[in-house]
């Protein structure tokens, strides 16, 4: 195993690659109670267009197929799997992005136990047409749920504001139609193409026994067999710089009124090699300025455009990237109007060196914080890696980072023709 | 498991709490206020916090103050009011990153300690009356933030559900307020319930990280003059019997019904029964292995959630489930048979076991967060009974089947609220 040490906060972690291709980091913290396993594939809701294994034709299967695959892993022949972490004491979840999936547990004691578990029952699906069909019903009613809830409309609008083809526009659950069409055979077609190991990471952190741990991992690895696979292919469809649609208005019965400013970045802004320092600066760019510290929060204020606070949204992936800035607010075009400008002003008004400096410091503890908590460390470095992208490079990247860099940034960063504009209005308005 | 000390040094006027622990990269530092909650004064103390943030003597505007906070490194600070029993609560807190990362800083933590001590005791004031133009602006944000409860609909079945069920009792007293008192309150009225805050209130200082204990102590000591005569005496628990049960109705548009159940436990944190109130809520609904889950979703996919949760210190619980609008009959029998197994002593061994692990692992996960920390320790204040950790795993270990059996007959239904779609859900098919 390689010792990778991050000085900055005086811990180190452990990385190797199997033989069967699966990234395993083991990361001990014995101040700690728990211990935090994920076991993580590149497969979200955008992979919906690929070659599947041993095929060297496309295909496309239906919208939110990913989300539905990791609501059936949980179910087995003989029961539930969550069963086998509840008699342990621990808790177990999994959740779906636009480019992961993810099988997590967070557990104090048995910690050996669940991570096997874990490993077995991702490594060994069982889907009938039964458990397939009797899904069905759970994942409507969470879609339902999610139609109900404002912000999440608010985000997906903005989000299919800006994207014409590109699948990150399909909300992640799919619809209650698309699911509906679901099929058993289609849900092997997924597991077997992105359940590879060569395509999946296992991070483990907490309080546990490295030696111990490593081993296990091994002989559970060791006993599997696995084809060996080529690359993936994946298509996303063409998507042009521009945004699909400037405007958005979508009504629902809500008392409070919300909008969303979303931009859309250019391709050559997320190649491997810029994409970690462009998501830190843009990650300061968007505090700089639209914090409460930052230059524009208090005129959205004092103008009446915004109720609270604002919210961020920054999300880079090598098929697409966006930023987006939300509020509720009683004036959604008044702040929809005002924000783009703000954004098309940013040009104009560099930024001074103490507040650069400022937002450094204030970078740099963030970093620091992130490290409390150990689901956020092991996203973060998982995160990355599927990018190509050693997360401990962050500080790094920080530290070197100059005034001249982030004015470059921000001179390259927004266009109009890449802005959109989604609002949520109530109904009858 | 290691034994955390909540290290306690008693002044005339606050009692401050010292938790060392190695688990995080930053320091929390919080202020509790408390005071028992009376329905004339909440609107006013609910606005206290919108209010001192936004700007205090030596930052007089919001901006100010966050630049003050990127300055410290980031220093994440929240103001906010809620109920403990009855009793209101306001609480700052600060988590700034510790020193012992940052080369060449060796006074962030001092330095956080006079901001929390600045923004605490010296807000923008002229005389005896707060900025008027601040007080306005902020019951315009209050007044949008109490409308805007309507869109979250879990969390307005919740307030719903406690209004009705404790109409008479001062538990249902909201925490954040109510919109017929904001036209009245006046910047100088508001100044002065400030001040019966600041010097009357019981308060608490919690100070969690990597420490020193002594030299923390004479930091805070050095900073904290307040001039404080604190008199008041907090709520203690008072729990009541259920009447006859309650039906509501309530009807909005919306898909996904919501179907909230209140009950009466008659135990609160002190009582001798708590462990096994905690165990029977795990089996009850706790958990993703209760038996409310894998009833009411799991083997009726009736739901997407179902759930109980706790209180405290006036002993309530409460059930929560998201359903389609015409399953109430059927989600709300199979809610209550639940209840009748466990009374029934319809209890696994399997399950008892699971649960009490499950409950000792909450408890072991929320100590590995710096807030869980410090609201766990404050449990004890309210609910006047000091456990250590290592304590309450072990009384948690030694509840049997029959103590549990013995809660749930002591558990019973009071109110049954239901939110549903306003056209029966029948469009919605």
């Amino acid at each position: 195993m390689n010792k990778l040490t991050i000085p900055r906060v005086n811990e180190h972690m452990y990385h190797e690659q199997l033989d069967n291709g699966l990234d395993v980091f083991l990361y001990p913290k014995e101040e700690v109670e728990k211990t935090f396993a994920i076991f993580s594939t590149k497969y979200g809701s955008i992979d919906q267009t690929f070659t599947p294994l041993n095929s060297s034709e496309m295909t496309t299967v239906p919208d939110g197929i990913a989300h539905f695959l990791e609501h059936k892993m949980f179910e087995k022949e003989d029961g539930d799997v969550f069963q086998h972490f509840s008699e342990r004491g621990a808790s177990a979840n999994a959740f779906t992005s636009f480019t992961q999936t993810a099988y997590l547990f967070s557990s104090t004691s048995e910690v050996k136990e669940n991570v096997e578990t874990l490993l077995d029952f991702v490594q060994d699906p069982y889907f009938t047409e039964e458990t397939v069909e009797k899904e069905k019903g759970i994942i409507e009613q969470e879609i339902k749920m999610y139609d109900d809830q404002a912000d999440w409309r608010l985000f997906f609008g903005t989000i299919g504001s800006m994207f014409e083809n590109h699948p990150v526009r399909v909300d992640i659950a799919g619809t209650v139609d698309s699911i509906y069409s679901i099929t058993h055979e289609d849900l092997y077609t997924c597991y077997e193409t992105f359940y590879h190991p060569s395509n999946m990471q296992l991070f483990v952190i907490g309080n546990f026994d490295l030696e111990e741990m490593r081993k296990l991992i091994h002989d559970n690895q060791d006993k599997k067999s696995f084809k060996a696979q080529s690359e993936i292919k994946r298509e996303f469809g063409s998507e042009k710089e521009q945004v699909y649609q400037k405007e958005e208005i979508i009504h629902m019965p809500v008392n409070t009124p919300k909008c969303m400013v979303g931009i859309k970045e250019k391709p050559d802004h997320l190649q491997r090699d810029v994409l970690l320092k462009n998501d830190l600066v843009r990650d300061m760019l968007l505090d700089l300025y639209f914090s409460k510290s930052g230059y524009y929060y208090e005129e959205l204020y004092q103008e009446g455009l915004v109720i609270e606070s604002l919210r961020l949204e920054l999300v880079l992936e090598d098929s697409f990237g966006f930023s987006a800035i939300g509020a509720s607010t009683m004036k959604p075009k008044g702040f929809g109007q005002k924000v783009k400008e703000m954004l098309l002003n940013m040009k104009e008004s560099p930024i001074e060196q103490t507040d650069f400096d400022r937002a450094k410091k204030k970078k740099y503890g963030e970093l620091l914080r992130e490290f409390n908590n150990l689901e956020g460390t092991a996203n973060n470095f998982i995160q990355y890696h599927q990018q190509g992208i050693d997360y401990r490079d962050i500080f790094e990247v920080l530290e070197n980072l100059t005034l001249d860099d982030v004015n470059q940034i921000v001179s390259e960063w927004i266009d109009e023709d890449r802005i959109s504009v989604c609002m949520i209005v109530p109904e009858g308005e | 498991m290691q034994t955390l000390i909540d290290h306690q040094v008693e002044y005339h006027d606050y009692l401050l709490h010292l938790i060392p622990t190695k688990k995080f990269k930053t320091n929390t530092i919080s202020l509790k206020f408390s005071s028992p909650i009376e329905r004339e004064s909440v609107t006013e103390r609910a606005l206290i916090p919108f209010v001192l943030q936004k700007g205090s003597t030596k930052y007089p505007s919001e901006r100010e103050l966050r630049l003050k906070l990127d300055d410290l490194y980031g220093a994440k600070f929240s103001i906010n009011s809620s109920k403990k029993g009855e009793n209101h609560v306001i609480t700052f807190t600060l988590d700034i990153p510790n020193e012992k990362f940052i080369q060449g800083e060796d006074e962030l933590f001092q330095k956080g300690i006079e901001f929390l001590h600045e923004v605490a005791t010296n807000p923008k004031h002229d005389g005896e009356s707060f900025d008027p133009e601040i007080v306005n602006k902020e019951k315009e944000t209050l007044e949008n933030k109490i409308k805007s409860i309507i869109d979250e609909k879990m969390q307005y079945a919740n307030m719903r559900l406690i209004d009705e069920m404790c109409k008479d009792e001062k538990f249902g007293i909201r925490s954040h307020g109510y919109l017929e008192d904001l036209d009245s309150i006046d910047p100088k009225a508001l100044y002065r319930r400030y001040q019966q805050m600041v010097k009357q209130d019981r308060l608490d200082i919690y100070i969690v990280g990597d420490i020193d204990d002594e030299k923390t102590k004479s930091i805070v000591e050095s900073i904290f003059h307040m001039d404080r005569q604190p008199f008041v005496e907090l709520n203690g628990p008072n729990v009541k019997e259920a009447p006859e049960v309650k039906d509501l109705t309530e009807k909005q548009k919306i898909q996904q019904a919501k179907l909230h159940l209140g009950y009466r436990t008659g135990i609160a944190y002190s009582d001798e029964r708590y462990p096994a109130l905690q165990v029977f809520n795990g089996i009850f609904g706790g958990f993703p292995h209760s038996k409310l889950f894998i009833n009411v979703r799991e083997k009726h996919s009736l739901a997407y959630y179902a759930a109980s949760r706790f209180e405290s210190h006036k002993g309530l619980l409460f059930v929560f489930s998201g359903i389609a609008p015409e399953k109430y009959d059927q989600a709300k029998k199979i809610i209550m048979q639940q209840h009748e197994h466990i009374k029934n002593g319809e209890i696994t061994e399997q399950e008892l076991e699971q649960t009490k692990k499950a409950v000792i692992h909450q408890l072991k996960e929320t100590i590995d967060r710096s807030r869980g920390i410090i609201e766990w320790y404050y449990q004890q204040v309210i609910g006047g009974k000091e456990y250590t950790n290592q304590e309450m795993v072990e009384q948690i270990e030694a509840v049997t089947k029959d103590d549990v059996i013995a809660v749930a007959n002591q558990v019973h239904l009071d109110t049954v609220y239901f939110l549903t779609a306003e056209d029966g859900g029948v469009a919605n098919e």
